[in-house]
């Protein structure tokens, strides 16, 4: 069925970032693609510049220590060999995004995947909000799931779950997990915390559970700041009608990468997040992923 | 000078009595005079172009040695006065004596045999739980007695009861002796297995995985055994010597690419292979070590020994190298460094290949990336990327791959990978298997603290490490509070356990 249908290898996304080996997107070894631009617009972020494109406003032109940045005819150019990665253009950017984003074809990805693929489990997108990009997406994984080498590879979103029913229907056929944020239980919590509801969340996961494609759900926990404590019996009891197999995830809030007003609200302690976690597992009767690093 | 020295060994707090009798064993070598070396390797010994790893001023047993333990099991031995093993308990209790009549460069053994195979004629009608409980005796016993991090178990590469015992007894009891190599065969080998093996390095850092048909192409039928830090050598034999290269030195003297290839690097191979015909004729002719049981028993076979032709500092000799080429490109990041470093490995494979020496292995020395000892300040070990500028451990893989062919004696080559792999042992499986694909001899994990851990669903982002530089440091680990004491475990133990091999002579 899925080699019949055409693919588009010419397909182009937007990608901010692509790591080739990474043991903490899903299962095993995966190469992870970081896609620019992201609808939600968290207080909490950890990739504030993943969040907009680039409006070429120059900014960060000038920040460049080793001139691998340029303005010309309007348009912000990157030279990536002059860049050292110092991301000094990040830091700058008003408009929580990124110079430094590249183009690729499915076919561009396609040769990297094939370069790497005796060490992949498979291949995670993520962002940003990868959905956004869901047709580039579902070429890639299409490509991916035709291909006679790359085929075995698992193809994983992480996703803030804000795609539309319809959406992910389109993607299910070649999608073989997802790992989905749930970032507050309440709307307005989620709301002042994301700048969305989280309906679409919710029907999200149900969504993917219903057909079996819901890998982690994850939970992010902000002490005094999210529910997901204080509503610890309701949370338990919704992920307690997921799937057994479903990885509940919990993330301790960190000021790592973080900009602006959540940097003045304090870290989850490792005893926070083992206060958590322990009253959630009481409530699941089942074990959750805990980070293994606290800054 | 002399006499203050050993008092210092004498008195030094931190050593056993018996580490002590080691060090000051090596002092008493040390007075003898060097043996008798030509001028030219005299000036590049005190160059500090070549190194005899402190193996001693007149060499009385080879540097590894390979004994044919199965032999040893069927048939006794007449000088220890032992009838051949007839069961389980006979076998290990055989072993355990003969591991204290196999010398090494440490004085302690560094290969302790392919112990599936030669533990599995004998075991009888044990059951699984019986075996597990003698496996895990014999772990204590060689860990509290022969405590040397270089003292090398075999196992695999098929799937068999002892095999699957020791990867469980080691993962249980996380000690540093003794330290394992698993053989691994992609036609042989079951994924399962692998991966047992693979969960183990995220517990224990152990056991290394070794490309058992790369191995085997380079030696007999006889067989070969893994030993001390991934030395590949022939079983019944061993490394009669080792001297190693600093091949950094050599780049610096040279006018440029070529002229390092055509001219400075051939000169200093001949110099060295007098030093090493100097070593090893001592050690054959003069030190009567041939003359012992282990030779007279059958063993052992002296025609199985070779020198092994040592380098290290490659990613400094190429960075040398570019610069004098007026190229900017860094050992691990840029092609053009990469196929420099490559180039150069062919060409001491050609020049090793092409030369014979007096006691070798069908004539002539093995090559081998060595792993670097203590002293070592500035150059890298072996072949391997420079710490603290590795690239991600698939970009590592790739970038090192093409020179693995060339050691036929082995190549210490080590990944490390952050410690998020824990939680992941799916990811070390992969990473092991591309690797091995790749052609990688030996994949050897460093489950570390890096400085750059990811979590879960974000990107590090450089400027956010304040003291981060821009090619990056491994003493920087206070990054997302990754302590090296989480690690494993291991390191609290260190102190009992000695690393005689990198840490060759004294230091006070």
């Amino acid at each position: 069925m899925t080699q019949s249908m055409p693919i588009n290898f010419d397909k182009q996304g937007i990608v901010s970032k692509i790591l080739t080996f990474s043991c903490v997107d899903g299962p095993g070894n995966r190469l992870v693609l970081f896609l620019q631009g992201c609808n939600y617009d968290c207080i909490t972020c950890h990739n504030p510049h993943t969040i907009n494109h680039c409006d070429d406003c120059g900014d960060c032109v000038v920040s460049c220590p080793t001139e691998a940045l340029t303005l010309e005819c309007n348009k912000v150019t990157w030279d990536e060999s002059r860049c050292t990665g110092c991301d000094k253009c990040i830091d700058v950017c008003p408009n929580k995004s990124n110079p430094k984003t590249m183009i690729y074809s499915v076919r561009q990805l396609i040769e990297l995947i094939t370069k790497h693929h005796h060490f992949l489990n498979g291949i995670t997108v993520s962002g940003g909000e990868a959905t956004l990009q869901s047709g580039f997406v579902l070429e890639l994984f299409k490509a991916v799931k035709a291909s006679k080498q790359l085929a075995h590879l698992s193809c994983f979103i992480d996703s803030n779950g804000s795609l539309s029913e319809t959406g992910w229907h389109k993607l299910l056929l070649y999608i073989d997990g997802a790992m989905i944020d749930l970032k507050a239980w309440q709307d307005a919590t989620h709301l002042w915390l994301t700048a969305r509801g989280n309906h679409r969340v919710i029907q999200s996961i149900n969504l993917l559970a219903l057909s079996d494609k819901l890998h982690e759900v994850r939970l992010l926990y902000i002490p005094d700041k999210t529910d997901l404590l204080s509503e610890i019996d309701a949370v338990a009891k919704y992920l307690n009608m997921l799937p057994q197999q479903v990885n509940i995830r919990l993330n301790a809030f960190q000021h790592h990468g973080v900009i602006g007003d959540a940097l003045m609200w304090n870290k989850c302690s490792e005893e926070q997040m083992q206060q958590f976690s322990r009253e959630l597992t009481k409530r699941l009767g089942r074990q959750v992923l805990v980070p293994s690093i606290y800054t | 000078m002399s006499q203050a020295r050993l008092y210092s060994i004498i008195t030094d707090s931190n050593l056993s009595a018996k580490q002590k009798s080691h060090y000051l064993a090596l002092e008493a070598e040390a007075s003898l005079p060097y043996l008798a070396i030509d001028e030219k390797a005299q000036q590049a010994i005190d160059a500090g172009i070549l190194c005899d790893m402190f193996e001693g001023h007149a060499p009385f047993k080879p540097r590894y040695v390979l004994p044919d333990y199965a032999k040893f099991l069927s048939q006794g031995s007449q000088y220890l006065e032992l009838d051949a093993a007839t069961n389980f308990d006979e076998a290990l209790n055989l072993l355990t004596i003969l591991y204290h009549h196999v010398p090494s460069v440490t004085s302690i053994p560094v290969y302790l045999g392919q112990l599936d195979t030669v533990l599995m004629p004998y075991i009888g009608d044990l059951n699984e739980q019986q075996i597990y409980q003698k496996i895990k005796l014999f772990w204590i016993m060689l860990d509290r007695t022969l405590p040397d991090a270089f003292m090398h178990v075999n196992i695999g590469p098929t799937d068999n009861i002892i095999c699957r015992t020791i990867l469980r007894v080691d993962a249980e009891l996380k000690q540093i002796a003794p330290n394992l190599t698993f053989m691994y065969d992609a036609q042989i080998t079951p994924d399962d297995l692998l991966r047992q093996a693979t969960d183990n390095i995220c517990v224990c850092s152990k056991p290394h995985i070794a490309n058992s048909p790369i191995h085997a192409e380079t030696f007999d039928h006889t067989g070969f055994g893994i030993v001390s830090c991934y030395n590949s050598l022939p079983l019944a034999g061993g490394a009669n010597t080792l001297v190693r290269m600093n091949l950094k030195e050599i780049a610096k003297k040279s006018l440029s690419k070529t002229d390092f290839i055509e001219t400075v690097l051939p000169e200093y191979c001949a110099i060295m292979f007098d030093l090493i015909d100097a070593r090893s004729c001592f050690l054959h002719e003069e030190s009567n070590f041939f003359k012992g049981f282990l030779t007279t028993e059958g063993l052992i076979d002296e025609s199985r020994f070779a020198p092994m032709f040592g380098i290290y500092g490659m990613a400094e000799t190429v960075n040398v190298l570019m610069e004098k080429e007026n190229i900017n490109a860094q050992y691990g990041h840029d092609d053009v460094s990469n196929q420099l470093g490559h180039a150069i490995s062919k060409k001491l494979a050609e020049i090793v290949a092409a030369t014979d020496v007096k006691y070798g292995y069908k004539g002539k020395a093995l090559l081998h990336a060595q792993g670097g000892i203590s002293l070592d300040k500035d150059v890298t070990p072996g072949v391997r990327i420079p710490y603290g500028t590795e690239p991600d451990p698939v970009t590592y893989v790739q970038a090192n791959a093409p020179h693995h062919q060339y050691y036929s004696s082995g190549i210490s080559d080590i990944l490390t990978i952050d410690e998020t792999v824990k939680t992941n042992p799916l990811a070390m499986f992969n990473l092991a298997k591309g690797t091995l694909q790749l052609g990688y001899r030996e994949f050897t994990a460093n489950v570390a603290s890096n400085d750059l851990v990811r979590v879960t669903g974000y990107m590090v982002k450089l400027s956010d490490i304040a003291t981060f530089d821009a090619q990056g440091s491994r003493t920087n680990t206070t990054f997302l509070g990754a302590e090296a004491a989480k690690n494993t475990g291991i390191l609290e133990r260190k102190p009992r356990v000695a690393a005689l091999e990198t840490t060759p002579s004294y230091v006070n």
